[in-house]
């Protein structure tokens, strides 16, 4: 029989999907049997205690975990958030519930060994339960407590050579998506990149001294699969210089039908014939194809990497040889100021290790700027907003790209100062207020 | 400014305002120091290393105080 009776969390299980619930009571139900003899360091009840306590406040309709907390491990500023409940006589087993926050290795790619290693400490060391893998994508290990977090520590990084990642205002686990080692859509070696940089700014990733949160998502091509365009502060996003190379057999063979489109993705439904000028020309966001014949023509210079072209015939359709990073910045969720997507800061520059130029003009600078400008939990991009792309220039030291901006007088945050504008202007700031308060 | 120096200062800065705040910023402690974010950053850490400071997480957001103090510390039974 169950510790806590959970009526309400019993309900969730009733839906269609897979749930969590049944996944807690199937370790708690693990942990009580303990087959395999671990020797927990903290509760045994521990998931049963999470749902009893959760039980408790979809009652209470309100929480019972504290904010937050001082515990970490020596050195660092990051990789532990402190939990608490406010019931501990009760459900003693998530007194303590920390989290820690595993740097996951470059395009989530481990072994089974690997995993398994992990698993086993955290059984032994935890409660056993796991997100795999969080929101900024680290390997989340979920509730311990405070005397396990240097033994979990110490295990990591001297048996497992794995490191913590970055939580509270510091830069956060750098996070990337697959790349070249399967992707053959990637512009640039993602995982080099997000390793190197990840290496680069350890002090940064441990160490908090930011107004708030950082974020580096590394997209190898922008189909964006780690969505580093409406999550990331910055975001690397592969792209080209020169043309879409064009297989034009391929094309016609798309065409013919002897390839499926989107490599077959949509196979499991008859969609009729592939027909080329509805499902790839006049899709095209730019209108830059088109049929000549039975010749497939992209003007380029007009192309925005939508990707779409590209996505439905890969095998006619390759990305360019020329390839490099788009820089974005500010691209951040809905907390203070609404969501934002990333702003194109460097529309190219050059992806080789050791990656001087990225570090030394675009990523200190900015930091330097953010770091002295930026409000107490002010993202990049709402600094952004509030002082202008304008000042961003300033600091880095770029210079204005049409590319900057989506389309003429649609960006409110540029702003001009007097010595940029030809004549000048002049005003007499009380006539002003007369007429707009503050 | 010297690193002691610079440490009697921050302490001496947030024992009188212990009374009405324990976390901090680390912006209230670089212009606690009148120093650009960098050099604040290195006083800082080093005060953490020396545990006279420690941190405060939220998991979103992280605060300094002197080391055992403010509620939390009670409540976690580590002063």
């Amino acid at each position: 029989m169950a510790k806590h009776p959970t009526p309400m969390l019993d309900q969730l299980e009733s839906g269609p999907w897979p749930s969590f619930v049944s996944d807690l009571k199937q370790l708690a139900e693990a942990r009580a049997q303990n087959k395999e003899g671990v020797e927990f360091q903290i509760p045994a009840d521990v998931a049963e205690d999470l749902l009893g306590i959760l039980e408790l406040s979809y009652k209470h309709g309100r929480t019972h975990w504290k904010h937050g907390g001082i515990v970490g491990v020596f050195g660092y500023g990051g990789g532990v958030i402190g939990r608490y409940c406010d019931q501990p006589e009760e459900f003693s087993g998530v007194a303590h519930f920390h989290t820690m926050r595993i740097n996951q290795p470059g395009g989530k790619f481990y072994t089974s060994e690997y995993l398994r290693n992990l698993c086993d400490l955290w059984d032994f060391r935890g409660s056993g339960i796991t997100n795999m893998h969080g929101s900024t994508g680290d390997i989340i290990f979920l509730g311990t407590t405070t005397p396990q977090l240097e033994e979990i520590f110490f295990e990591l990084t001297h048996k497992y050579n794995q490191d913590l990642g970055g939580s509270g205002s510091n830069l956060r686990t750098p996070s990337d998506c697959i790349g070249q080692a399967r992707c053959e859509y990637a512009c640039y070696d993602t995982q080099a990149m997000c390793y190197d940089l990840t290496q680069e700014y350890q002090d940064e990733l441990h160490r908090p001294a930011f107004p708030y949160k950082f974020k580096f998502k590394f997209d190898g091509c922008p189909n964006c699969c780690v969505a580093s365009i409406a999550r990331a502060d910055f975001s690397f996003i592969g792209t080209w210089r020169d043309n879409i190379k064009i297989d034009q057999k391929a094309v016609q063979a798309y065409i013919g039908g002897e390839i499926p489109p989107n490599a077959g993705a949509h196979s499991g439904r008859d969609w009729g014939k592939f027909d080329i000028q509805a499902e790839v020309i006049d899709l095209c966001p730019t209108e830059c194809m088109a049929m000549d014949g039975k010749t497939l023509k992209i003007n380029d210079k007009e192309c925005n990497r939508c990707m779409h072209c590209i996505n439905v015939m890969p095998r006619a359709l390759r990305i360019g040889d020329d390839r490099g990073v788009s820089v974005l910045a500010g691209a951040k969720a809905p907390i203070l100021d609404g969501a934002q997507m990333g702003t194109l800061i460097v529309p190219f520059i050059s992806a080789e290790p050791p990656y001087t130029e990225i570090k030394e003009t675009v990523i200190e600078p900015i930091w330097d700027w953010w770091m002295e400008e930026g409000k107490n939990r002010e993202r990049l991009g709402e600094l952004m907003k509030r002082q202008g792309l304008q000042k961003l220039l300033e600091v880095t030291g770029l210079n204005p790209d049409p590319r900057m901006v989506q389309e003429p007088r649609s960006n409110p945050y540029i702003f001009w100062n007097e010595d940029e504008v030809e004549g000048g202007w002049e005003r007499d700031i009380n006539e002003f207020r007369k007429d707009h308060r503050r | 400014m010297e690193y002691e120096e610079a440490k009697e200062k921050l302490v001496a800065a947030l024992q009188k305002k212990q009374k009405t705040k324990s976390k901090f910023y680390f912006n209230d402690l670089a212009k606690i120091l009148e120093a650009k974010p960098r050099d604040a950053k290195k006083v800082i850490n080093r005060m953490v290393q020396e545990q006279v400071l420690e941190y405060w997480s939220s998991g979103s957001t992280s605060l300094y105080g002197l080391h055992g103090t403010g509620k939390q510390a009670a409540a976690e039974h580590e002063d």
